[in-house]
This record gives structure tokens, sequence and C-alpha cells, in this order.
């Protein structure tokens, strides 16, 4: 592609992929399309009315996708967003989905028609999407982000630990997890995680040599000094604390395995890694000698088919779900995802996985993987260790989430409650995500963009090359 | 740093492959399990998510699913249900099913590894599966006239065709309604069914498969094959005839209906004996030829056998050691002797049949989804109970006893038709069951289109009971419904 390299700059220039990255939307916008028409063609036999406006305006996201990335960060990762996109798309359309067989339901019950999901959760994307290009306007450089290291903390920690909070706090489904203003809901701790994960990055920067370097030997094992020790036991009783307060045990897994990740990529001390799983593997002791419902949701991991009408009814649902689907699914539009509770949320994969069975799970946790390994590249890629580190972080937290979920599900381990990153419906993780995305964008365009082009941009009258 | 990153890169691999692995295993590997766990309501679900084929009379479904507007896409509907009840059974999402719709439910469902090409086909087609449909063998003028016969009535009728076994009537009195059974409506389905069970007439019950009734004088039948096949006696045969035989070992006397001698001098011929149905004569055989004969003869016609067809038939059965005055009892078909109309009709389609008895069957064929035919039964025999040239002068005998003797009321004018009466006692108080079995057209053996057998339990309810007078109308109205 020559495209970018008709300014004057004689040398080889690498290319911005951004018709690749036109390319790919289109294709991942086309197979949205083509999914959520299915859907309608499967349910009720031709296209519903909402359905023109609905794709219409993802359309016009996909635009405004583009042009900003264009426009705010050309050099930036071309396959980043056209994955993301499609996950989302197909999030909408198994909502979509759910709700034609939610309104037959009511229907047929003589109950109202409830309002569909779909707008909400399309709502959400849009916002998802504003956010993504403020992000991108507003952070010109990662490196900026930074400075505000324990900010970033201070913010996080009062965003997780929010829910607590009488009044405001609310409790669903057992745990507490969403705060409740008016009408409004939200999750803060899937923008916690976002936050915290800039704070990760911003303080291993900084401590990262002593941590690494700096160690006692305890009967002849060498470790960390104590104070150094000092954060790992402050994000283990905040994850702790988080699973105890606010009974998820998820959130409470997702934060202290990013944490433990990123301590060792940042020092390349395994040491860290044995102390962490020593951590986790005593917490997790502590936790099932403690508590009751996780002893539960390990019992249930364990034989959900014991208690199959009540306690086990979730995740056996899930199971014949997912096997009910088999090897090519029900087609979408023609299986039963709605006899699993919460199939719009927790239990989406479990939907797809009927509807599109066991190939459809393999593609769409392959973009996942796709994702998370632009993440890591971008994360080798960077020039500089903070935006290292805030790119890996943001993909383990990705990786993490979608393991834990998807596991949980399926029960590979025991389940807990997290949404399905840009499928699940709810607002607060899909904002979340896109943020995440807009960071991760910001850091590769960054990382991509040739040498001269930063000099030129910084410094139109002079380069100088450090 | 970037080493680190490459091994979580890895680490991330291996977690991704454990999501799959433990996928594969799930949808792949413990699918059928898992789907087939007791708890799983979506196997039931998508039953009814598809649409079962229909269940054929010739091209005219007796059953057949229509869509609907609620959770459960399609509705079984019987369009004649109490008709056909027997054969069909009912598809119940509570009940689960019966009949032939249990039967043959992997072909109605489309389930069935004959389906594979169709189901590929329909995949791609972006379609529904659909299943395939099942023709029966049942002639719907048969049906009709042994269903409006029992009218009012306690009682079964089977006909079968001779030659291939094919079961061309299958009616039960009282009949239930297979559509209140199977409405989506759990309530009202439980609500049909308990109010089935509670009625004392059992019309849930398959009279003509599973109920076993002593089947009286129409055993003579096959008291006089075993006597023939003995090779002691022929149609002419004189045989011992008095007014009343002194059971051996006994203070007790078999005496005939009538009260009288079964003729000059107490003497009969065997053909004679069949004609007025003299009891001490078959009773005498009886004892002559002995119960092992007499039990093997039965088990040669398909008593001791549960046939299948493919609806699971009772098991039909001659007593397993009688004594002497046991013995004279069961060769009139009292005592212990028990048989299902099912097994009266094989014994006179045997007979008609050159001796030959053929495996009975409801199934003609099985159809695709797109109703083309993809198996069609091939006729097949259980057994040769007698033979040739000894079929052919029991056949005569029944044609004496329509034309002759006391089988008059199955006579059709024009048609040669073979026949037997039975009044077996029932328990005491209780009235008698009335019998009737039937063979046409007689005239030429192995030629007969159509075999009849009709029970009336307990006289249907009718205040004088005899086969003749009750049974035969209704055996002449089948065979009649047949030939025309």
């Amino acid at each position: 592609m020559s495209t970018a390299a008709t300014s004057a700059a004689p040398r080889y220039r690498q290319p911005t992929r951004r018709w690749t990255e036109l390319g790919l939307l289109v294709t991942a916008y086309a197979v949205g399309v083509a999914a959520y028409i299915q859907v309608d063609l499967a349910v009720l036999g031709s296209v519903a009315e909402d359905t023109v406006p609905v794709l219409a305006v993802l359309a016009g996201l996909v635009l405004v996708l583009h042009g900003a990335v264009r426009l705010l960060a050309r050099w930036a990762d071309p396959v980043l967003v056209p994955a993301v996109l499609a996950l989302n798309m197909l999030g909408l359309t198994m909502i979509h989905r759910l709700d034609l067989a939610d309104a037959r339901r009511a229907a047929q019950a003589g109950e109202p028609i409830p309002s569909p999901d779909v707008y909400t959760q399309l709502t959400w994307t849009t916002l998802g999407v504003v956010l993504f290009v403020a992000v991108l306007v507003v952070v010109r450089d990662h490196r900026v982000l930074q400075r505000y290291t324990y900010t970033f903390m201070l913010a996080g920690l009062v965003l997780l630990l929010l829910p607590l909070v009488p009044g405001i706090g609310a409790t669903i489904n057992g745990a507490t997890l969403w705060i409740r203003i008016g009408a409004l809901s939200f999750q803060p701790g899937e923008l916690a995680k976002i936050l915290l994960t800039i704070f990760f990055a911003g303080y291993l920067t900084v401590t990262r040599d002593s941590l690494a370097f700096v160690r006692t030997k305890i009967l002849g094992v060498e470790l960390p000094r104590g104070r150094d020790l000092g954060p790992l036991f402050v994000a283990w009783f905040v994850s702790l604390a988080v699973l105890v307060f606010e009974r998820d045990l998820g959130t409470s897994l997702l934060f202290f395995g990013l944490f433990v990740t990123l301590l060792y990529i940042a020092t390349q001390r395994r040491s860290w890694l044995v102390l962490g799983a020593v951590l986790f593997l005593s917490g997790a002791v502590f936790a099932w000698l403690a508590f009751g419902h996780v002893r539960l949701r390990v019992e249930i991991w364990l034989d959900p088919f014991a208690d199959e009408a009540s306690a086990g009814y979730q995740i056996v649902q899930s199971l014949y779900g997912l096997a009910s689907g088999g090897m090519f699914g029900s087609g979408l539009g023609q299986g039963w995802p709605q006899l699993v509770p919460y199939a719009k949320s927790d239990f989406i994969i479990s939907a797809f996985g009927e509807e599109l069975g066991l190939i459809g799970l393999m593609a769409m946790l392959v973009l996942y993987a796709i994702v998370v390994e632009r993440g890591l590249r971008t994360a080798v890629a960077c020039r500089d260790v903070f935006g290292s580190l805030l790119a890996a972080g943001l993909s383990i937290v990705l990786a993490l989430q979608v393991f834990i979920v998807v596991g949980g599900v399926t029960r590979l381990i025991p389940l807990t409650g997290l949404t399905t990153p840009f499928l699940s419906q709810g607002g607060s993780s899909l904002i979340a995500n896109w943020i995440a995305i807009a960071l991760l964008m910001r850091i590769s365009d960054t990382a991509r963009q040739p040498d001269d082009a930063v000099a030129l941009e910084d410094a139109p009258t002079q380069v100088v090359r450090l | 740093m970037t080493r680190s990153v490459r091994r979580l890169a890895a680490v991330i691999l291996v977690l991704l492959l454990a999501l799959l692995a433990n996928l594969t295993y799930l949808q792949f590997f413990a699918a059928a399990d898992i789907r087939a766990k007791p708890g799983n309501t979506r196997t039931v679900l998508e039953e009814y998510n598809r649409e079962r084929g229909p269940i054929l009379l010739g091209s005219v479904p007796i059953a057949s699913s229509v869509p609907t507007d609620d959770t459960l896409r399609y509705l079984r509907q019987y369009s004649r249900g109490p008709l056909y009840a027997p054969a069909t059974g009912f598809y119940s999402i509570v009940y689960g099913a019966t009949g032939i719709e249990r039967t043959e439910n992997s072909v109605l469902s489309g389930g069935d590894d004959r389906f594979i090409v169709d189901r590929m086909q329909q995949l791609f087609a972006g379609r529904g599966i659909k299943g395939g449909a099942v023709r029966l063998t049942l002639d719907p003028a048969a049906q009709e006239a042994a269903y409006r016969g029992l009218a009012g009535r306690t009682g079964a009728v089977v006909a079968l065709d001779p030659r291939t076994g094919a079961i061309l009537a299958l009616a039960s009195s009282p009949s239930f309604d297979p559509n209140k059974l199977s409405s989506h409506d759990p309530a009202a389905v439980r609500k049909a069914y308990a109010a089935y069970e509670a009625d004392e007439s059992q019309p849930m019950l398959n009279r003509p498969l599973v109920m076993t009734l002593p089947p009286g004088s129409t055993f003579k039948l096959v008291t006089a094959a075993a006597a023939l096949e003995s090779g002691d006696y022929t149609p002419s045969t004189v045989v011992p005839g008095p007014a009343s035989l002194d059971l051996p070992n006994t203070s007790k006397d078999l005496k005939n209906w009538s009260g009288t001698a079964c003729g000059p001098g107490g003497q009969t011929t065997l053909e004679d004996a069949l004609a007025i149905s003299c009891n001490t004569a078959f009773a005498s055989i009886g004892l002559a030829l002995g119960d092992d004969a007499l039990r093997a003869q039965a088990e040669k016609f398909g008593f001791g056998t549960s046939f299948e067809v493919p609806l699971r038939a009772a098991a039909s059965r001659f007593p397993e050691d009688p004594d002497l005055p046991q013995t004279a009892m069961s060769a009139i078909g009292q005592f212990d002797v028990s048989a299902t109309a099912l097994q009266m009709a094989m014994v006179s389609a045997a007979i008609a049949n050159n001796g030959q008895v053929m495996e009975p069957s409801l199934v003609a064929q099985v159809l695709s989804p797109e109703l083309e035919v993809l198996e069609t039964a091939e006729p097949t025999a259980f057994g040769q109970a007698m033979s040739p040239a000894n079929a052919a002068a029991l056949l005569g005998m029944m044609v004496t006893v329509v034309q002759q003797g006391t089988g008059s009321n199955g006579a059709i004018p024009g048609v040669v038709v073979g026949g037997k009466t039975g009044t077996a006692q029932s328990a005491p108080g209780q009235p008698p069951h009335a019998w009737y079995v039937s063979v046409a057209p007689a005239g030429i053996p192995g030629q007969a289109e159509v075999a009849v057998a009709v029970v009336l339990q307990n006289g249907g309810g009718a205040a004088e009971v005899s086969g003749n007078k009750l049974a035969a109308p209704i055996a002449r109205a089948v065979m009649e419904a047949v030939l025309r």
C-alpha cells in the first residue's frame, strides 16, 4: 500500500493499514447484518420493522469509528476495532434474538410486550463508540496518563468499593456489584478495571527495578524485600474485600490475576508468580472455609446435576444449551437459548453455543484471541515501559475475563458472575471495554508510528533523534 | 519485557486451548449424554419445535403436526382421534408417547439415521428439520366398520390380510381421544388423562393387542388343527359327542350348551362337531390328543409369543401343565386358555393361508420428509402351523360353520365365508365373552383377503350373549368393507 508514501519523505514508511481496517470493518459489519437478519427470518419469517433502523445506526457507528481512527490514530492496529465491532454486533444480535423470544412468551401469557433490550444495548454501544472517540481525542499521548497514576488508583478503589456505600449500592442475585441512582444502575467495577490497570502500569513502571532486583534471602530462597511486598498484599486484601463484601468471586479473581501477571511482566521475576499463586491458594482456601456461597459454588461446579432443580439450575441449563447446540448449532433463532437464565448477560456464551454450535463459539473465542494477541503485540512494540505495561494489562484483563466467564458457563472452572466483554447485555461493561480498546489503539498508534512521523508532527523544523 | 509478554501469550494460548477442549468435550463428545439427561426439557421442546412427520393411511394423514403460535411450535392433531387411537397412540408433553407415535418416533421426529441426507439438505436450506412419515396398513373402511360395530360396547376387532399379516383393522371400544392428551396445556392434559384413568371402562386399554380373554369355542379351531395334524383325524372322522362328558378324575360332567347329544347315538363327525360347536366332542378330542399336542399346536399359531406390530401385543397363553379335566376344558378354550383378538385373527388367517402364519404388522411404509418411500415392509412368515392340505380341510370346515352351523350371521351373499363362533364363560355371575373369527373369501385356499377376530368383553353389555348374534355381524361388516 503506497498511499502513505506520497508525502515528501524519501524513506520507506510503514503503511497505516487504514484501508485494511476499512475492509475488515465492512466485513465485520456484513457478518453482523447477516446474523441479525437471519434471526428475524428464523423467528419472525420476515425482517422486523425496527431492524433496518438498528442496522443503520450501526452503519453510522462504523463510519464514525473509521473516521475517528483515520483522524486521531492513523497508525494504530487495523484489526482491533473490526474484531471488537464483530463481537459487539453479535452481542446485539443475540440480545435481539432473545428479545423476540421474550416478546413471544409475553404475547402467549397475555402480558404486555417488554420493551426490547437491544435498544438499550444499542444506546450503550453508541455511548461506547463516543467514549472511544473521546479517549482518542483527549488522550493524544498515552504517557500523559502516567502522571495521574495515584489519582487513577484512588478513583479505581472508590469505584470498586462504591457499591458498598449504603443508599446507592444494590445487591442483585446475591452480588453487590451495582450502584443505583434513581432509575440508572451501573456496575462501577467494570470501569474500575480500566482505572486500576492504568494505576498498576504506572506504579510498576516506577517501582519495577526495585521490585526486580532488590532481594533478600530467607531460608536460602531469594525473595523480594518486605516493604516491596506491600503493594502485592494490598492488592490481595482488596481482592479479598471485594469477595467478602461484594460477594463477587469473578471480579476478585480478575483483579488479583491482573496484578500478579503485570508484576511478573514488569519484573521478569517468576518468584512473584509463585508468591501470587501461594496467596491465591491461601485466599481460595480461606474463602472456601469461611463462606458458604463459595463452598456452594464449588459444590455446584463439581456436580451440577446433584441439585439440578435449584442450586445447579443455571449451569445445568447452560450445559443443556451447549450440548443441544452440538457441533453446528441449531442456527440463529432456531434454538431455545431463552431457557438458560440470564441468557442475555452472564450466560450469553451458552446462547451462542446453542445456536451457532461448537464451530461458532470457536470462531468467537478466536476473535477474542485476536484482540488479546494484538494487544500483547502492541505491548511488545511499544517503546515506553508504561505503554507496554498498560497494553499488556488491558489485554490480560480481557483475556482473564473471557476465560473466567466462558470457563464458568462451560463448567471448566467454578461459575462466577462476570460479563462477557462486548457480548453481554450491560452498559458499564460495554463502555469500559470500548475505552480499553481506545487506549490500546492509542498505544498502538504511538508504537507503530514511524520515528520521523513523530518528529515531524512534534517539531516540524527540527528532527532530534535520541 | 518482550520475553515475559511472549511467555504470557503462551499461557493465554493454553487457557484458550483449555476452553476449546472443554467445549469440544461438551458439545461433541458428551453432547448426546447431556441431551439425554432426564431433566432436559429442551429435548422435548426441540421435538415440538420440529415439524413431526405424519402418520398416513394411503395419502391421508390420521396424525399430523400443525404450526401454532405458542412456545411449542407444532401441535399434534389426530383427524379421527378415537377411531385410530389404538394404532396412533398419543404424543404428550406430560406422558410421553404411545402407539406408533412411540415405536416409530425416530422416523416421525426426523432423528432416524436414514434421514441424514435430508437433514443436511434441510440444514443448508435453512429450513427446520422435518420428520419422516409412516404409512400404516390399516384399511379405512374396515377400521370404520369395526369401530362402528363396536359402538356402545366393550370389545375389540382385529382384521388381517392372511397373505401378508398386514393389519387392516385395529379397533378398541370404548376408545380415547389422543387430541386431548396431545394438547400443549399440561393442566388440560393431566385432567384428561386422569379422567381416562378413572374411567372403569378403561378407554386407554389397547384391547385388540393386550386384552387376553378365554377364546371359548373359537379355540376349537386350534384343537381341530391339532387333530388333523395328528394324522388320526379327517373332517369326516367320527368322534364321540355325548350330551354330557364325564370329566376324568372328577365327579363333574361337561355338558353341551343344548343339553343334548351332538348327533345320533352320541356320535358325530369332526366337521359337524365344529359346525354345531360341540363341546363334548372337542373336549374328548382334546383328551385323546393330550395337552402337549394342543399346546404345541397353539404355539405354532403364535400362542406364547409377544408380537411387536411394532406395538407390543400381549402373549396369548395355553396352560402350562393342566390335569385331564383341565385339558378337556382347555380344548374348548376355557380354563386358563386366554387369547388376544390379534391372536385369534392370526389363527383364522393361518388356516386361510395354507397353514402359514404371517407376522402381524401395522407399518406398511417408511417415508422421507419429502414423502419418498424409503422402506416398504416385507411380509414375514412366523411359521407353518399346519400342512396346506390340513389347512384347506379346516378352511372347508369353517365354511360349513357359516353355511350350516352356528356362524350363520357371518355370511355374505355371493362370497364364501368361513367362521367360528365363541361364547366364552368369564367370571361367575358375569356375562360371557362373545367371539367371532372369520375369513373371506374362503372358497379357494390361500386366496382369502381378510381374516377377522371380534371379541365383546362380557357380551359388551348386551342382555343375551352369543358370538353369532353379537360378534358375527361386526365381523361381517369388516369383511364386506375389505372386499368391497
